[in-house]
């Protein structure tokens, strides 16, 4: 009972991370209707810059600046890349952010070299905020839950109450009448853009110290978020979150019990082969829930894309 | 137009005509590891070491044979089998005759099958394999053969090292055993089973367990099962992020007994560690750099690290694998023909830069030396890892490590 209140909030604080980064990136498609494949590398970039900043300046004007100088690259590169390419199509769009991740990650290790960055929490953040059962949960942890919580009501609260979030949300949906009202489309696009980037930025910061900050972190995690804003319905912020937390939770527990498919297809009322080794089904009788836990998303991916292809919250024309 | 041209061939053509003279007065050792992709700064800095040691150790001394010097080619497999392949035929079509790679069991395995097979078809260009990092027990029992020499002790030798100081640690009840999903992962939790079970029953071994290689985001469910089962000690052959991943995370959510691992070492897991490590890590490995183990080995470690600021001698076998191919040499009395020279090389004993003896086992080409388990700390190390203050220092020494243990080699020489 106790490791199951651990598993909840450990889960809680993957799933509200992966929100961070999928919440920028399910806006970013639905205005621009390809995937952005350099999502990812800006949240290295925002663990990267944060990382430098905390050597001169301490951990939280890291937290304040290196989502700042990520959503200005961002903008920058929605202005005078995306822009320029999107009059070709979406092929080459597709094509350039897949570049731009590239670029990225051979970029930082240009200039921070392959190991692994000495990020750390700050010192403040550094102790257990309480015990459950033996099982501590870091203050940094809770910190984390924190954060992720703020920056989500503030993005709801944004998007569905203020003049500036209606006229974001028509842009996305109906561009040209949005234009034709006199709304400079493009400066949307480009802040929305810019927005998108800065959350990953903030993701990196602090997920940082806890995930390792390395050249590979972005290609870690970069394909999950994909699934995520699939499972949840392109372009709606609760359908990202839903997913996000039911990601978090399901990898956790699965992570964290031993299920074995032998007790499974036992239940099921197929007898276990006598010969194991040589059976044809070994591989699917000896497997363990933490073995596929990582895959498991995908399964509820290509279940969803079958029963609900609009995702969870999503509307059928998006 | 035409004059440019000539010029340009005649450069040309002394070019080569040195580059030839060149030629004749090098041993070329072709170093095959990954120096681009995820694993590089691992596979950069080993390159680092080689070239530093050639220089060091032979070069600067006057050379092989009649001032013969030794010259490191590098040569990036991407750390893929495939590309290795290739890699070596490269190597072999320049004249190399020795081959040096470390990272991953897996290539180790498809260059020891390759070697075996080009030596047989071709007699005239025979190579040598001087593996200095790759561990997989398989390679010095059943897949062992005459051209493959191996200088770091094996998963087995090392586990047989820390099981040891785990046997005779009486607070320890309790082991879980983690690992990477794949063959080398497999090999120490098998070894670990093994030996806990021959020299502790009464250890009980709470968890055994294989996660995904280089996939795992978060290893914080991980660590609330080691918590749940009680362990009193974890054994662990990961490396590089999954190593650093895996034992943050157990630090973070409280656990405090030690963590015994292969590689937590060097290439920025000394420095990201940092505080956190001190009084859990332990690591198993061969050479003894802190306390330094002679004034020779400290002023060659200072001299490295004049060199390369930024570097670290993380490997300090590479010494072995210099001195020794260039004793073997000269003994055997040629570079060119390396079966005498394989000849010289089994059988050897040697003096390590790094303190002890070390002998390059006849029966398996295994070289038995000393293995020291390693704490992670950052009081009393003279070189610290990733200028980071923290290093590690030998707590405890197995001198010569499994110098009887039996072998399923069968060695057809020539």
């Amino acid at each position: 009972m106790d490791l199951i209140l651990v598993n909840l909030i450990d889960g809680l604080v993957t799933g509200l991370l992966l929100f961070m980064l999928s919440a920028g990136l399910t806006l970013i498609f639905s205005m621009m209707g390809v995937l952005n494949f350099a999502h990812a590398s800006f949240y290295m970039l925002g663990a990267y810059f944060a990382f430098q900043i905390s050597i001169a300046l301490g951990f939280w004007m890291g937290l304040l600046l290196a989502p700042l100088i990520v959503g200005v690259m961002g903008a920058g590169v929605e202005r005078y890349g995306l822009r320029r390419v999107h009059q070709y199509g979406h092929v080459p769009e597709l094509i350039f952010t897949f570049g731009l991740a590239l670029l990225i990650e051979e970029l930082v290790q240009f200039v921070w070299g392959k190991n692994q960055m000495p990020y750390e929490a700050p010192e403040i953040l550094q102790f257990t905020a309480f015990a459950i059962a033996g099982n501590s949960i870091p203050a940094y942890k809770i910190f984390m839950i924190f954060i992720s919580v703020i920056i989500f009501i503030g993005l709801l609260w944004v998007l569905t109450r203020t003049r500036v979030g209606m006229i974001i949300q028509a842009a996305l949906t109906y561009p040209k009448t949005v234009e034709a009202l006199g709304h400079n489309v493009p400066l949307i696009f480009m802040g929305v853009f810019g927005v998108g980037t800065a959350l990953a930025g903030v993701a990196g910061v602090i997920a940082g110290p806890v995930l390792g900050t390395f050249p590979g972190m972005a290609f870690v995690l970069g394909s999950i978020v994909f699934v995520t804003i699939v499972i949840g319905g392109l372009g709606s912020l609760w359908g990202a979150l839903v997913a996000s937390l039911l990601i978090g939770w399901m990898t956790t527990f699965a992570k964290a019990y031993n299920l074995r498919m032998e007790d499974l297809l036992t239940w099921i009322g197929f007898t276990k082969p006598e010969v194991l080794w040589d059976s044809a089904w070994r591989d699917l009788w000896t497997i363990t829930s933490p073995q596929i836990a990582d895959i498991l998303p995908y399964i509820l991916m290509v279940l969803i894309l079958i029963f609900r292809p609009y995702g969870l919250f999503g509307k059928r024309d998006a | 137009m035409r004059k440019p041209i000539m010029l340009g061939m005649a450069t040309a053509l002394t070019l080569t005509v040195s580059a030839f003279a060149v030629t004749a007065d090098t041993v070329k050792i072709a170093f095959i590891d990954p120096l681009s992709g995820p694993f590089a700064g691992t596979g950069v800095n080993g390159l680092h070491q080689y070239e530093f040691a050639a220089e060091e150790l032979v070069n600067k001394k006057g050379g092989v044979l009649d001032g013969d010097m030794f010259e490191i080619v590098a040569f990036d497999n991407k750390i893929s089998p495939k590309e290795s392949l290739i890699q070596l035929q490269v190597a072999i079509d320049q004249g190399i005759r020795y081959i040096a790679q470390g990272n991953s069991s897996g290539v180790a395995n498809a260059l020891t099958e390759a070697i075996q097979k080009h030596n047989r078809r071709n007699p005239d260009d025979r190579v040598l394999f001087l593996n200095y990092s790759a561990v997989d027990p398989a390679l010095t029992n059943d897949k062992c053969n005459f051209w493959h020499f191996r200088f770091d002790a094996n998963a087995d030798i090392k586990m047989d090292a820390l099981t040891d100081v785990i046997a005779k640690d009486e607070a320890i009840e309790k082991v879980y055993i983690i690992g990477q999903d794949y063959s080398f992962g497999k090999a120490v939790a098998a070894a670990a089973v093994r030996f806990i079970g021959e020299k502790r029953p009464d250890i009980e071994i709470v968890g055994n367990e294989l996660h995904p290689i280089g996939k795992v985001k978060d290893f914080t469910p991980y660590s609330r099962k080691i918590m749940a089962s009680g362990a009193d000690a974890i054994i662990t052959g990961n490396w590089g992020a999954d190593m650093l991943g895996l034992g943050k995370s157990v630090l973070e959510n409280g656990y405090e007994g030690p963590i015994f691992t292969y590689y937590a070492a060097a290439d920025g897991i000394t420095a990201a560690f940092g505080e956190t490590g001190e009084g859990s890590l332990r690591l198993v490995a061969e050479g003894q750099i802190n306390p330094p183990a002679s004034d020779a080995a400290a002023a060659y470690y200072e001299a490295f690290k004049a060199k390369y600021p930024d570097g670290n001698i993380s490997q300090a076998r590479i010494t072995n694998v210099i001195e020794m191919l260039a004793k073997a040499i000269n003994e055997a009395g040629t570079a060119t023909d390396v079966i005498p020279v394989a000849y010289a090389l089994e059988g050897m004993e040697h003096e390590s830069l790094w303190g002890g003896s070390v002998k390059m086992r006849e029966v398996d080409h295994q070289l038995i030396q000393d293995v020291h388990i390693h704490a992670h700390t950052g009081s009393d190390v003279t070189f610290d890892y990733d200028n980071s203050g923290f290093g590690i220092r030998v707590e405890e020494t197995v001198t010569m490590a499994a110098m009887d243990s039996e072998t399923s080699c069968q060695m057809r020489r020539p």
